[in-house]
């Protein structure tokens, strides 16, 4: 997920207090193992047990991440390897022309596209819905899935649009002038969730 | 960035930016059936074309369109050009009906700046904020043609930074191959401009280049040759003395592409003239790019529009 989305102007203004830990590294692992344990749960065919119709699609580049390690996870749980994807959101966004214009991420949905594939979306934080949002619409350009669920390691409130997740990993009630910082090995070296608060910001 | 006018205007980075932003666009619409993006929706894009045009008009009007903006061709025939309608006054009468971006193609070297200029101090009146890019001003420059061929030279080559250019034939009236000299020097390339003596502009020594004039002695050791068309249309005196003996010096034969390396990709803006700077076989050989090439014009344009026009204007 791009930084704004995270929340607080932090980016725009003002200082960020030092850190609180809300995930250590294990917690992480032990939060994406419970995660994985649940889309099992919920996904597999209640005769046959497989997981042949589900697919893993993470936003960039958190979302990217975290759908990876639960899919990974899936293998390890289950014995089925999951296809993971990923799907670029920001075409879609409602909030393009209130900054400059946005890099793009990358976009890797499965071959044969989604048409009647249950597809879970995954990103790191869910706060407005807006990203999901959009998610969902570039989703539809790929085909018509059977359904769509949403997993998100970090649920910190504050929705504008008619949106929930189908898998939380913690729910962290927050102010909207705080942060939520996610970190993961893969890019940041190191696995954790944080809360700073940003202050003298503008917002 | 607000205007695209020269190729000399990016930086390392924000071509870069650009060529990612190509690549990106590509892979979101891969395998789609339907090749439409909402991102620009509501924009309106004007290609004004003072001079004849197949792949960048059309490359243009498609990358607005898969993007929804509004794409609508002005050209200089069937419009008020024909009767006598000054520069100045057709691009403040574009602005002023609310184009966000206009494309523009124009003989006279320096025609963009200087709508780029107007538009910018009419903003005031029109209230409208009008992006220019320059799609080709005279034998200035052409930086879309730049752009997509340093991706397709991405693309086929894995990366542009060491890699050896030669660039063959009509310098002296081909924008494209000035475009293409200071953006690919910029994004750390090798470039050899190879061209009769008559054909190379005065100054070349100062572009970040190096110029030779035998072909065969320089193709065992280019990544890519790019062949340019002979612009006879611009030609007004005898640059060589016949264009057999061109073709013969100058042309990239059978014989003469066997010399490049294997991994080497053959390139040409277009149009091509057969027979005349390149031979059909070679156009045709799996070492030629020159189709790819023009799928990455729809991209590349596409990254253009979105870095103009998806953000808040400047």
């Amino acid at each position: 997920m791009t930084d704004d989305r995270r929340g607080g102007p932090a980016d725009a203004a003002g200082q960020v207090t030092p850190a609180r830990e809300l995930l250590s590294a294990a917690d992480v692992t032990r939060t994406i193992a419970r995660m994985a344990h649940q889309i099992i749960e919920r996904v597999a065919d209640r005769e046959t047990g497989s997981l042949a119709h589900a697919v893993l699609i993470g936003i960039p580049t958190r979302g990217t991440i975290l759908a990876r390690r639960l899919g990974a996870a899936i293998a390890e749980f289950s014995g089925t390897e999951v296809p993971v994807g990923s799907i670029d959101a920001t075409l879609y966004r409602d909030d393009l022309r209130r900054g400059p214009a946005r890099a793009l991420a990358v976009t890797d949905v499965p071959e044969g596209g989604l048409d009647d594939l249950l597809v879970v979306l995954v990103d790191d934080v869910l706060m407005s819905g807006r990203t999901v949002r959009a998610a969902l619409d570039a989703l539809s350009e790929h085909g018509r899935p059977r359904a769509v669920q949403l997993a998100v390691l970090v649920d910190r409130g504050h929705r504008e649009l008619p949106i929930r997740a189908d898998y939380v990993g913690k729910n962290v009630p927050t102010a909207r002038d705080e942060q939520i910082l996610v970190k993961f090995t893969e890019i940041d070296g190191v696995d954790g969730v944080a809360l700073a608060r940003t202050t003298g910001g503008a917002g | 960035m607000k205007h695209l006018l020269s190729v000399t205007d990016l930086d390392a980075a924000e071509a870069t930016a650009l060529l990612d932003t190509a690549d990106r666009l590509k892979q979101a619409l891969l395998g789609r059936e339907v090749r439409k993006l909402p991102t620009l929706r509501g924009r309106t894009v004007i290609t004004m074309f003072y001079e004849d045009s197949t792949r960048t008009r059309v490359s243009f009007e498609i990358a607005g369109k898969w993007m929804s903006a509004d794409t609508i061709n002005v050209s200089a025939r069937g419009s008020s050009v024909s009767k006598g309608e000054s520069l100045r006054d057709t691009s403040l009468t574009l602005s002023s009906m609310g184009a966000d971006c206009v494309v523009v193609r124009h003989p006279a070297s320096g025609a963009a700046h200087r709508i780029a200029a107007w538009t910018d101090r009419d903003r005031a009146v029109t209230g409208i904020h009008t992006s220019v890019v320059n799609a080709g001003d005279g034998t200035h420059e052409h930086p879309t043609q730049a752009l997509l061929d340093a991706a397709t030279l991405r693309e086929r080559l894995g990366g542009i930074a060491g890699r050896r250019v030669g660039i063959v034939g009509d310098v002296l009236h081909s924008r494209v191959a000035r475009s293409n000299v200071f953006l690919l020097a910029t994004l750390g390339a090798e470039v050899v401009l190879i061209a009769p003596p008559t054909l190379l502009p005065v100054g070349v020594e100062e572009w970040p280049c190096r110029v030779s004039a035998e072909l065969d002695a320089e193709l065992p050791a280019l990544d890519a040759v790019m062949m340019l068309r002979v612009q006879a249309e611009r030609m007004h005196g005898a640059f060589f003395p016949s264009s057999r003996e061109y073709a013969i010096r100058y042309g990239l034969s059978p014989e003469r592409a066997a010399l490049l390396p294997d991994h080497a990709i053959v390139m040409h803006p277009g149009p091509m003239i057969r027979g005349m700077e390149i031979a059909p076989s070679v156009a045709d050989a799996p070492s030629s790019a020159i189709l790819g090439q023009v799928r990455n014009g729809v991209h590349v344009r596409m990254a253009v529009l979105y870095h103009l026009l998806a953000g808040a204007s400047s």
